[in-house]
């Protein structure tokens, strides 16, 4: 009984989670990124869509798929679109490059999400700009250390 | 490194065909501990990329924010009957390929 | 003391036989994929995607691989014949052994007794994938172990490990997965605890799994002593847990947290 009310109590209190935005104030690394990948150039939202769960399972294996507005011709196409992290040990996730014949600017994988955090998108064009989109994903954790 | 690929085994000249690949690779972050608490070397895929009769149509640069076994969907336009080619490398050195035909139809 | 407490588990033990043969009602059953989040169970379901595939595949070249002393490979004697609803039976008695198999000691047993192969070490790949290849044959069909004859024993056995308190959380696997499924433990949902989608991709292991390896897990999660790969208690534990799982439709390879 007692032991019950406590598992109880401690998933209670565990059912919070705990939100980006509610972190420490630390300086952010996906800005640094950007300004280096930028060079100056503003970073625009929008084109971008960056789908992630709102939840995710495990942090281990997490579906992303990153799709950009482009008509993907010659003139007028997605360069590359880079993927960032802002609670990874390692801030730049992937670069996936495409170009005009991509025919389509869509790129899935599955990503490792060390905790709840933002993830963040920047398509870079042909013409120079930089667009960008971000998703918030919750990850839970495992409830039992695994020893097997 | 064993890989598995998806790609039409048919398509029409200019129909945007979608090609999907796993491959079977731990990408060791570098940051886990083996069962005596010695960090396990990072190793992980840092470039794929897909050439589609001789020419480039998608490169990716991974880290260890990628999962194990690593998952690619992306998109390229029919053009030719021919081959795709897959090649990949880990930070030891470690290359993989693969390929697989297509036929496309005028 | 000691006999007091053996003899409060006995009448634990009949009373869950008798009155509770089922704890949790077949009307209930519930795989543990309607636990996982819509994104792992759309990655199970990908025939491509799911990870596990890799190891069915891998288990589909061995197949038709000669090895040991005999030269044979599995398609060899299984002459093309499919292994649909093989893994569904397992574990089962072996007729001519009397032992308790899962189907990694099958796997084995074949590769020593009428390959002279070497078996292959728990958890190694080529098991792995073997295992991962049989079984795969069985997805969508119902599970439905033989507990009669000798495989009694092995049930009663399970049934009363699956019934024991142990660990420093001094929890039986009832407390979680009978009295509790469905609820929270921690982030985590509490599932039914059933082997139909084994082996595993698991994501905490970022790798396949076999069941024991899994049941191993629950034991370091509980703080219990662990046991050893090939410890009866968990072949045992095995059996019991596909009887309970009686009806349910095997998803094999499974995707799980």
């Amino acid at each position: 009984m007692k032991r019950r009310a406590f598992l109880a109590g401690v998933g209670g209190a565990m059912a919070v989670p705990l939100l980006p935005g509610a972190a420490l104030a630390q300086a952010n690394p996906v800005e640094a990124q950007l300004r280096t990948l930028a060079q100056g150039a503003p970073v625009k939202k929008g084109r971008v869509h960056l789908e992630l769960p709102q939840l995710a399972d495990n942090g281990n294996s997490v579906a992303m798929k990153v799709s950009v507005e482009s008509p993907m011709t010659a003139a007028d196409h997605v360069k590359a679109i880079h993927l960032y992290s802002d609670r990874n040990p390692v801030t730049h996730m992937a670069t996936f490059h495409l170009g005009p014949r991509a025919g389509k600017a869509e790129v899935s994988s599955r990503v490792r999400l060390a905790g709840s955090q933002r993830v963040t998108a920047v398509a870079q064009m042909s013409d120079g700009s930089f667009w960008s989109d971000t998703a918030e994903v919750v990850v839970t954790l495992s409830a039992c250390l695994d020893e097997s | 490194m064993a890989a598995r690929i998806q790609i039409p085994k048919q398509a029409k000249r200019g129909e945007v065909i979608e090609v999907r690949i796993v491959i079977q690779h731990a990408m060791e972050t570098g940051y886990r501990h083996d069962d005596v608490g010695h960090l396990i070397k990072r190793n992980v895929i840092n470039t794929f990329s897909c050439r589609y009769n001789g020419s480039e149509v998608f490169r990716a640069d991974l880290s260890s924010g990628i999962s194990a076994n690593p998952y690619l969907q992306f998109h390229t336009v029919a053009e030719a009957s021919g081959e795709f080619e897959f090649y990949w490398i880990d930070d030891e050195g470690m290359q993989g390929s693969e390929r697989q035909s297509i036929v496309v139809t005028p | 003391m000691r006999r007091g407490r053996a003899a409060a588990l006995l009448v634990l033990v009949c009373a869950a036989a008798s009155a509770q043969e089922r704890a949790v009602p077949l009307d209930q059953l519930k795989s543990g994929s309607a636990f996982l989040g819509q994104d792992l169970r759309t990655l199970q379901a990908d025939e491509f995607a799911n990870p596990g595939m890799l190891w069915v595949e891998r288990g589909e070249k061995l197949w038709s691989e000669p090895a040991g002393a005999a030269n044979r490979s599995c398609a060899g004697c299984h002459q093309g014949a499919s292994m649909r609803g093989v893994a569904a039976r397992y574990p089962k008695i072996d007729a001519a052994s009397g032992k308790l198999l899962n189907l990694e000691g099958r796997i084995n047993l074949c590769r020593t007794g009428r390959m002279g192969a070497q078996a292959l070490r728990s958890e190694s790949e080529d098991l792995l994938a073997l295992t991962a290849f049989v079984a795969r044959q069985s997805r969508g069909m119902p599970m439905g172990v033989a507990i009669d004859g000798p495989a009694r024993a092995h049930l009663g056995a399970g049934r009363a490990f699956y019934f024991q308190r142990r660990g420093q959380l001094n929890l039986t696997c009832a407390h979680c997965h009978d009295e509790n499924w469905g609820k929270r433990l921690l982030a985590e949902t509490i599932t039914q605890g059933h082997p139909n989608a084994w082996p595993a991709y698991r994501l905490e292991w970022q790798t396949m799994g076999s069941l024991e390896r899994r049941l191993r897990a629950c034991l370091s999660g509980i703080r219990a002593e662990m046991l050893p790969y090939g410890a009866p208690e968990l072949l045992d534990l095995e059996l019991f847990l596909a009887w309970r799982a009686q009806g349910l439709a095997v998803e094999a390879p499974g995707v799980r947290r």
